[in-house]
């Protein structure tokens, strides 16, 4: 049940108790101590909404951030890492294999406020080699949703 | 002109579900729940094979019977999954669907005045084809009780001295039955005692939700009286691809692809190598699916259970069967007052044979929140018709 409970409450954490059980073909008790034994564990980290800004009249901007650091002794890049991850702007810090070693995405309310970001915190910290940004033009798709257009069934409406 | 028409084409019936379907057409709002294909889109890395293919200028034809690394792959696949091994040289043939190789593999065995047994409730082209080839078809009427399944004595009862061939069409489309080992080795047992031929029909095998799917191939003996019929329109969500296959034993094989060069010459070059993908990297996507299948199928049970609407439990495909007895109409009656009063389209039994006369189908080919949108209604029309008694 493990899986397809996770599988289901990633895509709709919203989901109602009773209707999971249902869907799961098991107890909605059960489901209860699932999802806390899920929660004790640290598997689930939070129940989070997916917005699209972009399509309120707030404004905000947001930017990958390719950073280049030297590992530390004895703490690799942990300590660097978070160092970053601290600043609340900072929504996302990973490891990255390849041509860089942490990927750190940003969000803001303008480009100045990030660019600004980069400068005078990023840059300017000891381990920290180079930065490149790349700011976000536009979301086709995040977490798994397409953005950019609604599903359409356009089946024939009755088949054999 | 006088007698421009094939009496023979004249004489069919036409399908139930069309009927229907020029009803449903005719509002716009409908919200339908009668759809006999998947709702998912093909997985993008099958799409994206197709028109690789494309790019690549494949767009001749291919040998008659297929590509011969899709007959391959269909070999592996069916050795993988039955644990049967077919040559896919001589035993294997791509078709434009199951469809076709059901309309071809009856033509290659038929002579005039064979008996056809034929399960209903089942898919609307048996009878028809059974007919344009020759045969008499001979209706078995499948039980609630028994689940919907085939039982050996209904099959012993059925069977006369001119009986050819069985029709075996599990997982079922429209009541979702499915025959478990034990049933089909007792079919299995009759088919051998009458020395008859089988076409299983097994386009729903991947959609099964108890114990994984069995075919008759894997029972004794059955192997070279049996023309396996499947395809990727249910598995991968392809059905607008065309794609099928049949496989069977040579003889009966080397007369399907006579037929099928002369009517098809080759099933869709894009959509066989769309096939190909499917087969070597399509197993995770049949899995989510599956999953996602079977939580609608639990959903509508309870659903079912909680308005207390008598439905047996299917385990395969995507539809449910529930019954509507207990409302004194008939099934074309009940789906066409739904349709008008509620404004969502079922199918009424009747159109997959008078069997299914005091049954619906019910896809559930359709999101969660579809459905829910659709048995809210239900069950406000099931409640009112109570009230009316």
């Amino acid at each position: 049940m493990r899986e397809e409970l996770l599988a289901i409450i990633e895509r709709n954490s919203r989901i109602d108790l009773k209707e999971l059980a249902v869907i799961l073909g098991v107890e909605e008790i059960d489901v209860v101590n699932e999802l806390q034994t899920l929660e004790e564990e640290g598997i689930i980290c939070g129940y989070h909404t997916m917005i699209d800004w972009e399509k309120t009249s707030i404004e905000k901007v947001s930017a990958l951030i390719e950073v280049r650091v030297t590992p530390q002794r004895g703490q690799g890049f942990d300590n660097i890492a978070e160092r970053i991850y601290k600043y609340p702007e900072v929504t996302s810090v990973y490891l990255i294999s390849g041509g860089y070693d942490l990927l750190v995405t940003l969000e803001g309310k303008s480009l100045k406020e990030i660019s600004g970001f980069v400068s005078d915190k990023l840059s300017t910290l000891d381990s920290v080699l180079s930065t490149a940004t790349h700011f976000i033009l536009k979301k086709y798709k995040d977490h798994g949703t397409i953005l950019t257009k609604k599903y359409e069934d356009t089946r024939e409406k009755v088949t054999p | 002109m006088k007698d421009m028409l094939s009496k023979q084409a004249v004489g069919l019936k036409p399908s139930g579900i069309r009927k229907f379907f020029d009803i449903v057409s005719e509002m716009d709002d409908a919200i339908s729940l009668g759809v006999g294909e998947p709702d998912f889109d093909t997985p993008w890395h099958i799409r994206d094979e197709g028109i690789y293919s494309l790019e690549k200028g494949r767009t001749f034809y291919t040998s008659n019977s297929g590509l011969i690394q899709l007959r391959q792959e269909i070999c592996n696949y069916i050795k993988r999954k039955q644990g049967v091994a077919y040559d896919p040289q001589h035993e294997v043939l791509i078709t434009v669907g199951g469809s076709e190789a059901i309309d071809i593999g009856l033509r290659a065995v038929i002579n005039p005045g064979d008996e056809v047994l034929i399960p209903q409730p089942s898919f609307v082209s048996y009878e028809p084809c059974a007919i344009m080839a020759g045969g008499v078809p001979v209706i078995i009427e499948l039980k609630e009780e028994n689940e919907f399944r085939l039982t050996a004595k209904e099959l012993e009862d059925a069977i006369t001295e001119k009986t050819k061939i069985l029709i075996l069409p599990f997982p079922n489309n429209p009541t979702g039955a499915i025959m478990e080992r034990k049933d089909l080795e007792e079919i299995a047992e009759v088919i051998r005692k009458h020395d008859i031929l089988v076409m299983s029909d097994e386009i729903y095998a991947e959609l099964t939700y108890k114990e994984k799917h069995v075919s008759i191939i894997e029972m004794e003996g059955m192997q070279e009286r049996t023309i396996l019929i499947n395809g990727f329109s249910k598995a991968y969500a392809m059905t607008g691809w065309r794609l099928g296959y049949a496989c069977g034993p040579r003889e009966i094989l080397q007369q399907m692809v006579k037929l099928h060069q002369f009517a098809i010459m080759c099933a869709p070059t894009t959509s066989q190598y769309a096939a190909v993908e499917a087969l070597r990297n399509g197993d995770d996507d049949v899995r989510e699916m599956c999953m996602a299948y079977n939580q609608r199928r639990r959903y509508l049970m309870n659903a079912f259970r909680e308005m207390k609407l008598s439905c047996f439990e299917p385990f395969g495909a995507f539809y449910v069967f529930p019954c509507i007895k207990e409302f004194g109409m008939t099934s074309e009656e009940f789906a066409e007052r739904f349709l008008a009063e509620e404004k969502v389209a079922v199918v009424p039994g009747t159109a997959f044979g008078d069997c299914g006369e005091g049954y619906l189908r019910i896809s559930y080919a359709y999101s969660l929140d579809n459905l829910k949108l659709a048995i809210g209604k239900l069950s406000d029309f099931v409640s009112r018709l109570r009230g009316e008694k």
